[in-house]
């Protein structure tokens, strides 16, 4: 069940520009594609290890403006940039989670939140080097690879779906790895994980760092397809954005952060048409598929996948939602 | 060996969980630490694994384990099985068992052996290695808890209230199973309520009260005592 989700995804995702090759529908998908990639970032931190990073956007502007900052003003190439992007994004996840990660619960979020104010501040003000309010534009597309050019919307939209494959391949060889396990050992009793040898400060910081670097992979990406950069993307706006399509997807899932992404961003556009009142409808809506999804889509697939075909024992509540039990 | 000299813990402002507790246990033996609730027993395991902040002195094998992190005191052969059956429910057996192997991770063959003794002292866990722990009966889970704590190989093992909860003929099972880890070579350190059943398998004990030992001695002497048969075992 698991294997074929992800095959019909997988075809469906590669189909799409063969058989509807519009430019806005082609734009849209691998935009939510990026966003999705910075919501594993958040299903890492949140999801397995049961920290609530609300400074999470402000690492995925740290990538993106690390990589147009190199390419517009370095001259570096896309790639090199990249991934000095991300580098810069987890080297400064590193120093913030050192500090912030001694507190637990609401004031580990309300730290996150602080930082991340901190960061989209100094992303408008320093404007020398970051623009401030105008940002950045003309930032350059990754360089052709042979005859592929990235300034295309199609090759464009399979670089942008490869990059997010590699984030949902690290997530899930993490997920199903001792340090996956360890994060959601932490998660579930920090002190029993603890006492059972696990090195808890350590462990956090790790699952840290992996969430800021997809956040800065997600930001080196937007910066180089979208072409230009604001500081309105490291707000707690974005991270709360971010959040919602968490929780509606399935928090601590496989699948939850790109269904949710693609569900949440689809439903965004099908509402510009009413755009002041898009809220008014998108709210309720949003509260229906929290009652009848309380554990995210990916949850509640998974839940009526027992249901149909019950195998084993019945698990509780709790494993419902279970990453592992997950339709993922 | 253990030895624990004058260990005092203090909650805040309020009079201390634990004042000066004085306590041993010798390689080969089984202790067993009686006290009713809120005696100190708890909060002595914790200060054992090195999850509590604590006064005096604790010497593992000679060396001070006092000021170690939790995860050290995992490597030095001192595993904790804490009170409640607390287990990683989202997880299954068979990851929740491999998590207490985590300081030896690195001895994928050990672990593997480990993992193998676990099942053979509880063959119920063999079954259900690959369901989810929080859908366990209170006895599986148990052994799962007690099976963690196993899998990191410890020389001393601190066990909270094993058979709290569970029903007679569970007890016996887990207490049998106490003692056939005890036999095998390992430590034990027991806390429990049911005295009668402790002092069985035990080849010591002490008795806690407001944080303070006040008797210790053979466990065929405790069972003799009178002020242990009026408080805990009820003769």
């Amino acid at each position: 069940m698991r294997r074929a989700f992800w095959i019909a995804a997988a075809l469906v995702a590669v189909g799409v520009p063969l058989l509807h090759p519009n430019s806005y529908v082609l734009d849209v998908i691998a935009k939510a594609y990026i966003t999705a990639i910075a919501v594993y970032g958040l299903n890492v931190i949140l999801g397995y290890t049961g920290l609530l990073n609300l400074g999470h956007a402000a690492f995925f502007a740290i990538g993106a403006y690390g990589v147009a900052l190199l390419e517009k003003n370095a001259g570096w190439p896309f790639w090199p940039a990249l991934l000095a992007g991300c580098l810069g994004s987890v080297v400064l996840g590193f120093f913030v989670g050192i500090i912030s990660l001694r507190t637990r619960g609401n004031y580990f979020a309300i730290f996150t939140a602080a930082i991340g104010v901190m960061i989209s501040i100094v992303l408008t003000n320093a404007d020398k080097i970051t623009g401030g309010n105008v940002g950045i534009v003309a930032i350059p597309p990754p360089p052709n690879i042979g005859p592929v050019s990235f300034a295309d919307d199609i090759p464009k939209y399979y670089l942008v779906l490869a990059i997010l494959v590699f984030a949902v391949a690290v997530c899930a060889l993490v997920r199903n790895s001792l340090v996956g396990r360890t994060f959601v050992a932490i998660a579930d009793n920090e002190d029993l994980a603890r006492a059972t040898g696990v090195d808890v400060p350590r462990t956090k910081l790790v699952a840290f760092m992996l969430s800021t670097f997809l956040a800065g992979l997600a930001g080196g990406v937007y910066a180089a397809y979208v072409g230009f950069l604001g500081p309105d993307q490291s707000g707690l706006d974005v991270t709360f954005q971010q959040l919602l399509f968490l929780v509606v997807g399935g928090i601590g899932t496989i699948s939850g952060p790109l269904l949710g992404t693609l569900l949440l961003e689809g439903v965004s556009q099908w509402l510009q048409g009413v755009q002041q009142y898009r809220f008014i409808i998108f709210g309720p809506l949003l509260v229906v598929l929290v009652i009848f999804f309380p554990h995210g889509i990916a949850g509640g697939l998974a839940r009526l996948q027992r249901r149909i075909a019950p195998r084993g024992p019945t698990p509780s509540a709790r494993t419902a939602n279970a990453p592992e039990a997950a339709a993922s | 060996m253990l030895e624990v000299r004058g260990l005092r813990v203090r909650y805040g402002t309020s009079s201390p969980a634990l004042d000066g507790v004085d306590l041993t246990v010798a390689p080969g033996e089984c202790v067993t630490l009686l006290g009713a609730n809120g005696s100190g027993k708890s909060s002595l395991f914790s200060a054992l694994s090195g999850l509590l902040r604590f006064d005096g002195d604790v010497r593992f094998e000679g060396d001070d384990v006092g000021k170690l992190r939790p995860a050290a005191i995992v490597a030095r052969g001192i595993a904790q099985c804490p009170e409640g059956r607390k287990l990683f429910p989202e997880l299954s057996v068979e990851k929740n068992l491999r998590l207490g192997a985590y300081v030896g991770r690195r001895d994928r063959r050990g672990t593997d052996e480990a993992l193998e003794r676990v099942c053979t002292l509880f063959p119920d866990v063999r079954d259900k290695l690959r369901a989810p722990a929080g859908a366990l009966s209170g006895g599986q889970q148990q052994m799962v808890a007690i099976g963690r704590a196993l899998m990191a190989r410890p020389k001393l093992l601190l066990l909270d209230e094993p058979s709290l909860g569970l029903a007679p003929r569970m007890v016996q099972a887990m207490l049998d199973a106490v003692a056939a880890i005890n036999r095998a070579g390992t430590m034990v350190l027991l806390a429990e309520q049911n005295a009668y059943a402790a002092l069985s398998i035990a080849h010591r004990g002490y008795v806690l009260a407001n944080g303070k030992v006040v008797l210790e001695g053979s466990a065929s002497t405790l069972q003799q005592n009178e002020l242990v048969k009026k408080a805990f075992i009820g003769a």
